[in-house]
């Protein structure tokens, strides 16, 4: 069993509520803060622990929190991304739903670390549900003495509000979210100046995401030192893995990062292996915008050495031949699946979320959605898989916000890895419609060579 | 700050943008804005058409910029080197803007207003290809009336924000703004309500393309046979210096005066715009200085005809006007 930080109480009864949470040891960390350490002191220990952003970039928080302005006087503010809508990942979804406290309690030891008085959780419009579930968790919090006015007599005062959004991908973005807090139409800002700088209403914030926030607890507890013990490398602490597809146990998981990806894939702990005996075709690792990868890729790194579930690992060999870990949308495709009508859903979803606000983005993910489309349903010509080609390299990165190259990351790669099957879309129009490709010549030798 | 772009290089005050930078230097290398309006604040970023390449970006940190970046909102810093047309990359980047903006456009230009006038036709001369690879239906509007003056051709629209930005900045009370997102988001006014103010007709003048056309112009005559003279009057709402654009004795509109980026310099109000269309109205100064390549200025001004006393231009009268 691996260390489990975030979902350690997950399985207790009741844990949704406060009386209960707080008897395992719940908003311990707050008093902590608040009574022993300095504000300083805990983005020291952030920044010690290596705790890295779980939202999709990765970006040390610690690092984030020590960019933000406290000279200028402006107020401060932190704002939660809970906008969890990449295709594949329900992490947040998750920790939100079951262990509302633990969100709450992060909020409030990060907001005295960014010594902010106030707190926002932009929450996504569809998780109306989770939006009541925190709101009676903040409630409780409140009449606790957690939040509020002179909190547990220290002076310090904070408030926490939650705001749903409207059903849009790009407010996950922390520029288009900070847009969308304060009312304006969810474009992506222009950076820099970066939100730490100038965010939300113009003053320095700080955006992180879920699980990012909900770390910050158990490092105040046990010190950064003991979070970056957990891990390898640059890889420290744990991290949800929302596990989809064709595997037997789909999920949400906690992992130690630096887990073997076999033994996340195959073992009875976590994914339980591919569903029905199958073979696996392909792997996206950490949400739809990541490349996907064909499974000898997955299992061994270009180098030959065997890939583990941290940063570093999965994206060893750059997009050539490796990924992302992304935000942990764990999607598993089994040797039925098409990769081309897979690729095709994908940009139908980056269609249907660009903002349109720049060019690239705005015309290039319909285009390249009409001409996946195509290719699909058997109308399409070998000159399209080299018009998508050079599609999306117009898109990546030419665009204001990351969306532009979230939409073109897995076309290229479906291209990069599996350009066979396309091709033998366009050659073999009428059977495509029938029966899929299966899988490739160079996965088939790869899992031949594992029988031997 | 020394910077250098396309190898040539200028000292530019701190916190001037690229883009304007460029634009001090002159000619070949400033890169082309579909959507930065130097009057508008917040405008630019968003045509991504003045991308170049940062290939050092600054003495103390000499690493070039991983991306391409936008000219028009990134600011110099001392040592940059910039490059625009030197740089193959930027090129081919811009070539697939051309072919972006483009693929949703109707190409209707010998029906648009806009022709001989508009950045997108000079931009897709400049920098487009020949054919279009895209062989599916554009997406296509219906042409509404926003207010008494202004129609809006929402299926040309290549969605630079312009005209937004002017209901927001210049006129009292935003009216108008942009619904829906991605490919389908459009300029509109709340369910087609008019838009009202004494300055909105400077949204015609923002607008890169034929969007946002003059309802007394529309299809009443090609930019290319008219001569564009400067005048002035004298109004209470605003400067009073205009463009009118006349053959013989008749003034067929009124615009603002545009610079060589095709910027406004003084937004003009409403009345002026289209109230004045009696040439008793205005004091003419002279002939405007279009630039040689433009077609405006294809066989209009004969050389020499520029340098006559502007006593000359007082007096109009197209018979003369040939003579001279």
């Amino acid at each position: 069993m691996g260390k489990k930080i975030l979902l350690e109480h997950i399985n207790k009864p009741g844990i949704k509520s406060y009386e209960i949470y707080r008897q395992n040891g719940g908003y311990n960390s707050v008093e902590k803060a608040l009574k022993e350490l300095k504000p300083a002191d805990i983005v020291e220990e952030v920044k010690k622990s290596g705790l890295r952003g779980r939202g999709g970039a990765g970006f040390p928080a610690g690092m984030k929190w020590s960019f933000i302005d406290k000279k200028s006087g402006n107020p401060r503010y932190l704002v939660c991304n809970a906008d969890e809508s990449e295709p594949g990942t329900f992490k947040d979804r998750y920790l939100m739903e079951f262990i509302p406290h633990l969100l709450i309690e992060g909020m409030i030891t990060s907001c005295i670390a960014l010594e902010s008085n106030l707190g926002f959780i932009y929450i996504r419009g569809e998780y109306k549900w989770i939006k009541k579930i925190l709101e009676q968790a903040i409630a409780e919090a409140r009449a606790a003495g957690w939040l509020g006015h002179n909190i547990l007599g220290t002076g310090y005062s904070l408030d926490l509000i939650v705001h749903p959004g409207a059903g849009a991908y790009i407010c996950g973005e922390e520029t288009a979210l900070l847009e969308s807090l304060e009312g304006k139409r969810g474009n992506p800002r222009m950076k820099p100046p970066f939100p730490a700088v100038k965010g939300l209403y113009g003053n320095p914030t700080v955006v992180n995401n879920v699980e990012t926030i909900a770390s910050v607890p158990w490092i105040i507890n046990n010190g950064g030192d003991a979070y970056s013990k957990i891990g390898i490398g640059r890889s420290t602490g744990t991290k949800l893995i929302s596990a989809c597809g064709n595997i037997n146990k789909p999920g949400v998981y906690e992992i130690e990062l630096g887990l073997p990806v076999d033994e996340f894939l195959n073992s009875e702990e976590y994914c339980g292996g591919i569903k029905d005996g199958k073979m696996l075709k392909a792997v996206v690792a950490g949400g739809s915008s990541v490349p996907i990868l064909p499974a000898e890729l997955f299992y061994k790194t270009k180098k030959g050495e065997p890939r583990l579930m941290s940063y570093e690992s999965l994206s060893d060999g750059g997009f050539e031949s490796g990924t992302m870990l992304g935000s942990g949308g764990f999607i598993v495709y089994d040797e039925d699946q098409c990769i081309v009508r897979n690729t095709w859903n994908f940009s139908r979803f980056y269609h249907h979320e660009s903002c349109g606000q720049c060019s690239p983005c705005r015309e290039g993910t319909g285009w390249m959605e009409k001409v996946l489309h195509n290719l699909e349903n058997g109308h399409g010509k070998m000159s399209d898989i080299d018009l998508l080609w050079d599609i999306q390299k117009k898109i990546d990165g030419n665009t204001i916000c990351p969306l532009g190259d979230a939409a073109a990351w897995p076309v290229a790669s479906a291209i990069r890895h599996f350009r066979e099957e396309f091709e033998w879309h366009v050659e073999h129009a009428q059977e495509a419609q029938k029966r899929n490709y299966g899988l490739l010549k160079s996965t088939k030798e790869y899992f031949s060579a594992l029988v031997v | 700050m020394k910077v250098t772009i396309d190898n040539i290089e200028i000292d530019v005050e701190p916190s001037t943008t690229i883009m304007n930078a460029a634009r001090k230097v002159g000619g070949d290398i400033v890169p082309p804005a579909m959507c930065y309006y130097t009057s508008l604040k917040g405008s630019g970023g968003k045509c991504r058409a003045c991308l170049v390449k940062v290939a050092q970006g600054s003495t103390a940190d000499p690493r070039p910029m991983p991306k391409l970046v936008a000219s028009c909102c990134t600011n110099v810093q001392e040592g940059m080197v910039v490059q625009n047309i030197t740089s193959p990359e930027v090129m081919e980047t811009r070539k697939g803007i051309v072919e972006f903006l483009l693929i949703n456009h109707p190409l209707d230009c010998p029906v648009c207003d806009q022709a001989g006038e508009c950045d997108l036709q000079n931009f897709a001369f400049d920098h487009g290809r020949q054919q279009t690879r895209y062989d599916f239906e554009r997406r296509t509007f219906d042409v509404i009336n926003i207010g008494e003056d202004i129609k809006l051709h929402m299926t040309r629209c290549i969605l630079c924000y312009r005209c937004t930005m002017v209901a927001d900045q210049l006129t009292d009370g935003r009216e108008h703004g942009i619904l829906w997102r991605g490919d389908k988001s459009e300029i509109s006014t709340y369910i087609q309500k008019a838009v009202e103010n004494d300055f909105s007709g400077n949204m015609i003048d923002v607008c890169p393309v034929g969007a946002l056309t003059d309802k007394h112009f529309r299809f009443r005559n090609r930019v290319w046979f008219l001569n564009p003279m400067d005048a002035h009057r004298d109004c209470k709402k605003c400067s009073g210096k205009v463009v009118l654009w006349m053959r013989g004795e008749e003034i067929f509109r009124v615009t603002g005066r545009k610079d060589q980026y095709n910027e406004l310099k003084e937004f003009i109000c409403n009345d002026c715009r289209f109230e004045n269309y009696d040439s008793k109205n205005w004091i003419v100064d002279g002939p405007r200085d279009i630039a040689n390549e433009s077609v405006i200025n294809a066989n209009h001004y004969e050389e020499g005809t520029k340098a006559l006393p502007k006593e000359l231009y007082s007096k109009l009268n197209n018979e003369k006007w040939e003579n001279v």
